[in-house]
C-alpha cells in the first residue's frame, strides 16, 4: 500500500532548514579530541552562532575560535588572522591541538589552509604544553557544500588522515561511532570494555561536552580521544565503522587504504538488529561471548518489545534528522511495529532510500516514503497529509507535532526545548530500551490527555 | 587576572575608582583566536528586523545563518507570525560559481505569492558579499513584479562588527518610513524604537502609554508592523530603547522629518519611571503627567511590598554583567542597587566611548569595565570579584555555571518580560531564584575551600 502522498513540490529556497552548516558539525568532532580547541577560519559571526546553538544543547562551555575575518581580510586572504589566531589559541588556551575548519567565507576567498598552517609552522615561535608546538588539524569544510553531518565526519576523515598512520600492528580497535550522543559515547566505552578490548572512540566529546562540576570553568576540558591513541589508529587489529552513508564512512576506509586496517562498517547501532550486528562484531573481534548483562539487556528489550506490542502496532511516525540517524531509527521503528511513513534528512548523501528499504524490508507494511534533502516546510506539508501517530527527532519538529496534536519524541540533536539531550541514549540495546519506553509512554500520556475520563490506570 | 588578558586587548579593559583618567578602547574589530562573545554584522541585522512580522525574511547564503537563527528568540507577535519561519537561498556549490542571483529571483517569485507579506528583507551574507550578488538590482526588480517593497539589507558577516549590522538594518527600515499615509495621528504620538517585545514587553510599555493619553504608531521593531513602519515619519517623537541598534534610524528620521528623539529605558523602576515622566514632559501636558504619576505610584505600591522581601535575601550580593548593548547596563546597574546588591564588572560586546564613560561614572569604585570580551577574561574576572550572580545570554551561561555562580538570562532569547515595573518584579524573582538556590552549597568551587577552611 503507498501512501497518497501529494506531487513532490520542488521548492527552489529553503524554509525552515532541517539541517545545520559543515563547520558546526566539524567543531563538534574536534570537540572529541584531547586538548582540541576548534578554531573556525572565516567571519567572528560563524563561531559565535555555532557556540550558541552547541551550548543551547550541551549546556557545556563550547569554546570555538575564530580567526574574525574583517573586510580587508576577506579582499587580501585571511591568512594573517588564521596565524595570528593560531598564535592567540595556543598560548591562552595551551591548547594540544586545533581543529581548524573553513567556512563559506574563506573556502569562496579561496585561502589555501594546509600552505597557510605550513607556513605557520616554519616560521613558528609559539610553543604549546610542554614546550611543544599543537597537532593542528584542518578540515575543508565549506558551509554551501553539505550539512553538518557531513562536516562531522570530514573532521573525524582529517583527523586521521593527518594525525594516524602506518605503524606497528597491536590488539587494539578502532571504534568510529558517528554523531550520537555524549552518553552513547560513554555507552560505548563501557561495552568494548566489557569485551576485554582496547578500543580508540574517535571522536569522544563524552566529556568536553558533557563535564562533571568542577571547581572552575575548565578552559580545556578533560577527556576527548588522546592524542597518543590517535597516532596508533593505524596499526589497529579493526576499525568499527558506524553509519551506512558513504561520507560516514570515509575516516574507516581511510585507515584500510593507507595503513590496512581492517574495516568492518555497520550501520548506526540503533534498535535490535543493528546492535546484534555491533555486538557480533566486537564478539568476534574479542573472540569471546557476549557479556552476560548486554545479553540480559538485549532479553528485557525483548520482553519490553512483547509486553508493549500492542500499543505501538500498527502505528505511524514521522522521523528526520541526520541521515544515518534516521536509518537507524527506522530500522528499530520497523522492529517494534511501527511503520515510518516518512523519513526525512536534510543531507543529500548517497543509498538513504536504498538502505531505508533494506532496513524495514519485511517488517513494515507500507513502502517507507524517503525525502533526502528536505526542510521542514516540506516535512510539515507531508506530515499533515500522512497524519502520524507521533513524530521521532530533535527539536525543531516541535511546531508541527503541535500543530498536528501529536507527540514529538525527542532524539538526536538539537534538544533546544527539554532537559538532558546529552544524556539520551539511542545506541545498543540500551538505547533501544529507553527509546521504546519513551515512546510507549508518550502514546500512553497522549492517550491520557484525550480521554475525556481521566483514567489513573492503563 | 592580568595574564588572562590577551596583550592586544589590554586597553578594552578599565577599572573604575583609580586615579587612572578614563579611557576605554571599543568599537573594534575582534581579535582572532580570542573566543570573542560576539556575532557579526548579519547578527545585528537580523536581530533588529527579525520582529517585524508581517515581513519576509529571506536570508541569502548557505544554509548556516538561517538555521541559526531560526525562532530563537521571545520576539512576539500578536497577529501575523511570518517572522517565526527561516528562509534561506540555501546556496550551494554552483551557486558560489556562477552566483546567486537566479536562485535568489526564483525564491522570492515563490515565497511571496506563497507567504503575501507586506514587505520582504533580504539579507545578505558572507559569500553574497565575495561572489557579487547584485542584490540591489534583484530586489529592485522583484518590487516591481510583486508591487510590495523587496528591501536588500547589506549585511555581510565580515563587513564590520554588530553594530554595522544595526546600521544596515536601519537603513533597510528607513526606506519603508515616509511611504506610508499619516493622516489621523493625534500630536501626543510616539514610535517606540529598539524595543523587540520578547515575552510581550512592548504591549506592557504601550498600555502604559495608552493611559497616559499617548498613542503608538509604529512598533520598532517589536511586534512591527510594514505599514506601521511606513507611517513612523507621522509620529511626533521617537523613544530609542537599546539605543545602539536603532539609534541611526531616529537620527535618518530626525534629519528628513524633524522628529525629535528621546532615549529612554524600561527596565527597572527608575528608569521605566523617568521615561514615562520624560514622555509626558516632552509634550508638556499636566494631564499625561498626572497620570504618569499615577501609574508610577500605583504599580510601584504593586510590586513593593514583594521586592521588599526579596532585598531582604539579596543584600549586599555582587553582581558582574556582560550585555549586548552597554546601555542596557545602566539600568541593570540602577535594578541591582534597588536589591541592595552591587555591580562589580559590566562589560559589553558593542559599547561606544560614551556608553562606557557614562557607565564607569555610575559604577561604583573598583568595577571593572570591559568591552568585547571572551570566557577566559569574563571567567577571571568573575573569580577575581567573587561574584553571585552573572547576568548575560546564552554562551555566558556555562561561565557562571561551571564556576558555582547564579546566572540571569537578560537576552533576546529569554521568554520572561523584565521591562517594566512587572519586569522589574520578575528581574528580582530571577535573580533571588538563582541566587538563594541551594544548589551553590554542593558545587565543587563553592564547597572545597570550605572545607580547607574546615582542615585549617
Amino acid at each position: 500500500m503507498k501512501s497518497n502522498l501529494a506531487e513532490k513540490r520542488d521548492y527552489v529556497s529553503s524554509t525552515n532548514a532541517c539541517k545545520a552548516c559543515m563547520p558546526l558539525g566539524a567543531s563538534i568532532a574536534f570537540k572529541g579530541v584531547e586538548g582540541c580547541v576548534p578554531f573556525l577560519h572565516g567571519s567572528q559571526g560563524c563561531a559565535t552562532y555555532m557556540r550558541r546553538y552547541l551550548i543551547s544543547h550541551f549546556r557545556e562551555p563550547v569554546d570555538i575560535a575564530s580567526s574574525a575575518l574583517g573586510e580587508g581580510e576577506a579582499v587580501f586572504g585571511g591568512g594573517p588572522n588564521l596565524k595570528q589566531g593560531l598564535v592567540n589559541v595556543i598560548n591562552k588556551y595551551q591548547a594540544k591541538a586545533v581543529g581548524i575548519a573553513t567556512t563559506c567565507l574563506t573556502e569562496t576567498i579561496g585561502d589555501n589552509v594546509p600552505a597557510i598552517v605550513k607556513e605557520f609552522l616554519d616560521a613558528a615561535k609559539v610553543e604549546g604544553p610542554g614546550g611543544k608546538m599543537p597537532a593542528l588539524i584542518h578540515a575543508s569544510t565549506p558551509s554551501y557544500a553539505a550539512t553538518h553531518a557531513e562536516g562531522f565526519h570530514a573532521a573525524v576523515d582529517a583527523i586521521v588522515r593527518q594525525l594516524a598512520h602506518p605503524v606497528a600492528r597491536h590488539s587494539g580497535i578502532n571504534l568510529l561511532p558517528g554523531f550520537v550522543s555524549p552518553a552513547d559515547i560513554r555507552h560505548l566505552q563501557e561495552v568494548a570494555k566489557g569485551f576485554g578490548l582496547k578500543a580508540t572512540l574517535l571522536p569522544d566529546y563524552s566529556r568536553p561536552l558533557d563535564a562533571p562540576a568542577g571547581t572552575s570553568y575548565e578552559i580545556l576540558p578533560g577527556g576527548g580521544t588522546p592524542l597518543a591513541d590517535i597516532a596508533k589508529m593505524g596499526g589497529a587489529a579493526a576499525t568499527l565503522s558506524f553509519g551506512w552513508t558513504p561520507y560516514s564512512q570515509a575516516a574507516g576506509r581511510d585507515l584500510q587504504e593507507r595503513c590496512g586496517v581492517a574495516l568492518h562498517d555497520l550501520g548506526l547501532p540503533i534498535g535490535l538488529r543493528q546492535s546484534d550486528a555491533m555486538f557480533e562484531a566486537l564478539a568476534a573481534l574479542a573472540k569471546r561471548e557476549i557479556p552476560s548483562r548486554h545479553a540480559d539487556q538485549r532479553g528485557r528489550l525483548l520482553d519490553a518489545m512483547v509486553d508493549g506490542h500492542k500499543y505501538l502496532s500498527g502505528k505511524r511516525a514521522v522521523v528526520y534528522g541526520e541521515q544515518d540517524l534516521v536509518i537507524g531509527l527506522a530500522s528499530f521503528l520497523a522492529e517494534i511495529g511501527v511503520q515510518p511513513v516518512l523519513c526525512a534528512s536534510g543531507g543529500r548523501g548517497a543509498g538513504f532510500r536504498e538502505n531505508l528499504e533494506r532496513v524495514t524490508e519485511g517488517l513494515v507494511r507500507e513502502t517507507v516514503h524517503a525525502e533526502p534533502g528536505v526542510d521542514f516546510y516540506r516535512i510539515a506539508e507531508l506530515s499533515r497529509e500522512l497524519k502520524p501517530d507521533f513524530l521521532l527527532g530533535h527539536s525543531k519538529g516541535y511546531l508541527i507535532a503541535r500543530e498536528l496534536g501529536v507527540p514529538l519524541v525527542r532524539v538526536g540533536f538539537p534538544i533546544h526545548d527539554r532537559f538532558g539531550g546529552p544524556r539520551l541514549h539511542h545506541l545498543g540495546y540500551r538505547g533501544a530500551q529507553e527509546m521504546y519506553d519513551r515512546i510507549v509512554n508518550a502514546l500512553l500520556e497522549q492517550k491520557q490527555s484525550e480521554s475525556n475520563v481521566g483514567y489513573g490506570y492503563l | 587576572m592580568s595574564q588572562m588578558v590577551f596583550e592586544e586587548r589590554k586597553d578594552q579593559f578599565f577599572e573604575t575608582g583609580t586615579d587612572k583618567p578614563f579611557r576605554i578602547s571599543c568599537d573594534k574589530q575582534s581579535l582572532a583566536g580570542a573566543v570573542s562573545q560576539r556575532a557579526c554584522v548579519f547578527c545585528g541585522s537580523r536581530v533588529v528586523l527579525y520582529p517585524i512580522a508581517d515581513a519576509l525574511h529571506l536570508i541569502h547564503g548557505p544554509i548556516g545563518c538561517a538555521t541559526y537563527t531560526w525562532d530563537i528568540r521571545g520576539a512576539l507577535s500578536s497577529g501575523p507570525e511570518l517572522h517565526r519561519y527561516s528562509f534561506s537561498t540555501d546556496l550551494g556549490e554552483t551557486d558560489v560559481i556562477f552566483g546567486g542571483e537566479a536562485k535568489l529571483t526564483r525564491a522570492l517569485d515563490e515565497l511571496i505569492p506563497l507567504h503575501q507579506p507586506k514587505a520582504a528583507f533580504v539579507y545578505s551574507t558572507c559569500m553574497v558579499g565575495l561572489i557579487g550578488d547584485d542584490m540591489e538590482a534583484v530586489c529592485k526588480k522583484a518590487t516591481e513584479r510583486h508591487g510590495i517593497p523587496v528591501i536588500p539589507v547589506m549585511s555581510e558577516g565580515f563587513k564590520g562588527n554588530k553594530r554595522a549590522g544595526y546600521y544596515a538594518a536601519c537603513e533597510a527600515m528607513f526606506r519603508l518610513v515616509g511611504t506610508g499615509d499619516t493622516e489621523g495621528i493625534p500630536p501626543m504620538s510616539v514610535n517606540l524604537l529598539g524595543d523587540f517585545n520578547l515575552a510581550g514587553e512592548i504591549w506592557i510599555i504601550r498600555e502604559y502609554l495608552e493611559r497616559m493619553g499617548v498613542s503608538v504608531v509604529a512598533n520598532i521593531t517589536g511586534d512591527g508592523r510594514v505599514a506601521d513602519v511606513r507611517r513612523a515619519h507621522g509620529a511626533a517623537l521617537n523613544l530609542v530603547q537599546c539605543s545602539g541598534s536603532t539609534m541611526e534610524l531616529a537620527k535618518m528620521m530626525k534629519e528628513t522629518y524633524g522628529t525629535p528623539f528621546m532615549r529612554v529605558s524600561y527596565l527597572g523602576a527608575d528608569d521605566m519611571a523617568q521615561a514615562l515622566y520624560d514622555v509626558a514632559e516632552f509634550f508638556g501636558d499636566a494631564q499625561a503627567m498626572e497620570r504618569a504619576k499615577e501609574i508610577v505610584s500605583e504599580e510601584l505600591g504593586r510590586i513593593y511590598p514583594r521586592l521588599k522581601r526579596l532585598r531582604k535575601d539579596l543584600e549586599g550580593k555582587r553582581a558582574a554583567l556582560y550585555v549586548g548593548g552597554a546601555f542596557k547596563a545602566f539600568s541593570l546597574i540602577k535594578s541591582f542597587r534597588l536589591l541592595g546588591m552591587k555591580v562589580v564588572l559590566a562589560g559589553s560586546q558593542t559599547g561606544t566611548q560614551e556608553d562606557y564613560e557614562e557607565l564607569a561614572s555610575i559604577c561604583e569604585p573598583g568595577t571593572i569595565i570591559v568591552d568585547d570580551a571572551n570566557p577566559l577574561e569574563l571567567m577571571h574576572c568573575l573569580i577575581e570579584k567573587d561574584v553571585d550572580v552573572f547576568v548575560g545570554g546564552v554562551k555566558e551561561r556555562p561561565i557562571a555555571h561551571k564556576l558555582g555562580i547564579g546566572f540571569c538570562d537578560h537576552n533576546h532569547e529569554r521568554k520572561l518580560a523584565l521591562e517594566g515595573f512587572v519586569g522589574m518584579l520578575n528581574f528580582a524573582e530571577e535573580i533571588h531564584a538563582t541566587v538563594m538556590s541551594p544548589v551553590w552549597r554542593f558545587t565543587p568551587r563553592r564547597t572545597l575551600p570550605r572545607l580547607e577552611e574546615v582542615a585549617a
